[in-house]
């Protein structure tokens, strides 16, 4: 497989701020690559750095065979972005900020018609070309962004945290769209805090305070970065007994999830103990993304304190 | 190409769309000229009149009649000595003051020059220039007809003596409409433009737009071509509140006054496309161009002769594009002189377009941060 992405130690500061870190990525074509961390880990930061608006400190990048600092401008033709905010011209139609884009991208006249209409079709926008983007909800809105940011077919596409603060039924929307961008072969690239999007990713990277923590693919993330035995235990008052079962000698790790906890322990062989020592019943399930994340977060904090 | 006339259609749908702005750019022109061209007209005329007649004869009355039928001295009272004209002056309670020496009327009888005293308060340039410029074509009118009705006469026989008070330099009536138009073009433009980049960067849409191949030279010429129309509309606008209503005559050709035009309005669009690029929020932007324009007013003839400043300042003032329209426009409207003539001016001008667009252009990043 051919990487159209890669990153050798990219760094970028800001004064004495680290953002990025010694960041080291690889994309494949075609797939979907999820970018998670926490508010504040660099992905945006990283994501700029790739699509050539800023400079790196130290490091270098490449996207689609160009240097991100020496090639910034053949790279721009190249890909498409969607930053955080959905930047669309609110005091333009649907119609007219899909006009401006194509013409920024200097399609051929002949097919602007063609590929605006198309793009409406994408984004479900068919009929409200002639609605004022301000007028526009959340979901429509990020729709009309990503309509807007590959009306040149880009080859790569750069979303940055597209689907924060939409409704969960534009969510799913979204997230087909670019499931199936994939499978006609775009590359994506998508910093994201939901985990059920994280899944549908092909490979994850997870930054944390500007370091890569784990990159790999979600199974072998669920399988691999969890040492021991995952149980889901109903117990009652479970946020009072949380300290207690974390103080156990063979407890990792203790996290609530809704009304139940999750404990690592050790091994299997200490579920029946784990029961004894509380009063609850548990249960051996495998863990889900959302467990890796927490614990792999908490690895990294250790490690900083 | 493509890419320029992109930016040019969505700058002027946006303009479309900013009704309230729109109407500032129609409205402003109309408004300005009319507060300062009615304050201008009433002021000038009716100037309050205090009269010292020493002569009371026939001769006398007859040229107060004549200063009063003008329509731009009241006499609106008589006083009995020279030091009650001064004080009457010095109070504010007249403007102006017309003195006639005791041997007015036998002088004019004897064929001699009969001397008339005027004095005028110029520390209101304004007044004094056009009472002024009243009183001498008066005293020329008078002259004429007593030459044509007698053969022999070797001196004029009127000599009306102005003496403006506080402030010798004078400016006309006239001289005000066309500089207000150009304050009004640099006003608009320059504020204007210096939202233009500082706006999208405020609402994060630059962000997007420095991530598609757009070059800086292409966004830059887009955005201000909306704008050069928008000049030129005002400027129609004004001309024309001049013509109707102040009755300002264009002397010279108006296809050399749109053509010189758009020199002063890509330099003022330069200046703000520059301070937009440079300032990092709005308020800013709007800071800065203030910062261009108080100048602007100030040194570049508009409120004051130039002639009149410190040499320092006079250099100073020739950083500004209005010092030159100012020159182009006063030229062309009141002169009635052409290109031939503001060559050094339009030169200037094109200058300060070419300079401040190629600077905006370098200043452009497409980075952020």
């Amino acid at each position: 497989m051919e990487y159209v992405v890669t990153t050798r130690e990219l760094t970028r500061k800001f004064g004495s701020f680290t953002a990025v870190n010694n960041l080291s990525i690889s994309i494949r074509s075609g797939e979907i690559f999820g970018f998670l961390g926490p508010n504040g880990s660099g992905k945006s930061t990283t994501i700029r750095m790739l699509c050539g608006i800023l400079e790196p400190t130290s490091g270098e990048g490449s996207v689609l065979g160009y240097d991100i600092s020496r090639e910034p401008e053949k790279i721009k033709q190249k890909i498409g972005y969607m930053s955080q905010k959905f930047s669309l011209y609110d005091d333009l139609t649907v119609q007219e900020n899909l006009e401006f884009y194509a013409g920024l991208y200097s399609i051929p006249y002949s097919q602007r018609k063609k590929r605006i209409e198309e793009m409406l079709r994408m984004a479900y926008l068919t009929g409200r070309e002639n609605m004022l983007a301000a007028h526009l909800s959340g979901g429509w809105k990020q729709r009309l962004a990503l309509g807007c940011a590959i009306i040149s077919r880009p080859s790569i596409l750069f979303l940055d945290e597209p689907t924060s603060g939409i409704s969960p039924t534009s969510r799913r929307m979204f997230f087909k769209i670019i499931q199936e961008l994939a499978a006609g072969g775009t590359t994506i690239m998508v910093t994201t805090h939901f985990m059920d999007e994280a899944e549908r990713c092909r490979n994850i990277a997870f930054i944390s305070n500007g370091t890569l923590i784990a990159n790999d693919t979600p199974d072998s993330l669920k399988n691999n970065v969890i040492k021991g035995c995952l149980v889901e235990l109903e117990v009652t008052g479970a946020m009072e007994k949380i300290s207690h079962i974390e103080k156990l000698p063979w407890v990792k790790e203790c996290s609530i999830h809704g009304p139940l906890l999750h404990v690592l322990l050790e091994s299997e062989a200490h579920i029946p103990e784990l029961e004894r020592h509380t009063g609850g019943k548990s249960k051996k399930i495998t863990p889900s993304l959302e467990d890796v994340f927490v614990s792999l977060a908490r690895q990294n904090r250790r490690q900083v304190s | 190409m493509s890419r320029i006339l992109a930016v040019l259609k969505k700058e002027f749908l946006q303009m479309k769309r900013d009704r309230l702005t729109l109407g500032m750019i129609f409205m402003l022109p109309l408004v300005q000229l009319l507060l300062f061209g009615f304050a201008i007209q009433t002021e000038v005329k009716h100037i309050p009149t205090v009269v010292f007649d020493q002569s009371l004869t026939w001769s006398s009355r007859d040229m107060l009649d004549a200063f009063s039928a003008s329509g731009y001295f009241d006499v609106t009272c008589a006083a009995k000595s020279y030091e009650e004209v001064t004080e009457m002056i010095d109070s504010g309670k007249v403007k102006a003051g017309i003195i006639f020496p005791p041997d007015f009327e036998e002088k004019i009888k004897r064929g001699d020059t009969a001397p008339l005293q005027v004095l005028v308060d110029a520390s209101d340039s304004m007044v004094s220039s056009s009472a002024i410029a009243t009183a001498n074509s008066i005293g020329l009118l008078k002259s004429q007809k007593i030459i044509a009705q007698k053969a022999n006469i070797q001196n004029m026989p009127y000599d009306i003596r102005v003496r403006p008070w506080y402030n010798p330099d004078g400016i006309t009536a006239y001289y005000m409409v066309p500089a207000i138009l150009g304050i009004i073009v640099t006003m608009t433009m320059v504020m204007m433009t210096s939202m233009a980049i500082v706006r999208e960067r405020e609402r994060g849409t630059l962000e997007q737009l420095i991530v598609t191949p757009v070059r800086p030279f292409e966004l830059m010429i887009g955005k201000i071509i909306p704008y050069i129309a928008l000049g030129y509309l005002q400027i129609t606008v004004a001309l024309l509140v001049g013509a109707i209503i102040f009755k300002v005559p264009v002397r010279g050709s108006l296809l050399e006054l749109y053509l010189l035009t758009l020199f002063f309005i890509t330099a003022s669009l330069g200046l703000g496309i520059l301070i937009s690029n440079i300032a990092k929020n709005q308020m800013q932007a709007f800071q800065m161009s203030f910062f261009v324009l108080l100048p602007s007013i100030l040194l570049s003839g508009f409120m004051f002769p130039r002639e009149a400043m410190p040499v320092i300042i006079q250099y100073i003032g020739n950083l500004i594009p209005l010092t030159y329209y100012l020159t182009i426009i006063r030229g062309i409207v009141l002169k009635g002189i052409g290109f031939g003539y503001l060559l050094p001016q339009v030169t200037s001008l094109l200058i300060f377009s070419v300079l401040l667009l190629a600077l905006s252009i370098a200043k452009f990043k497409k980075k952020i941060a």
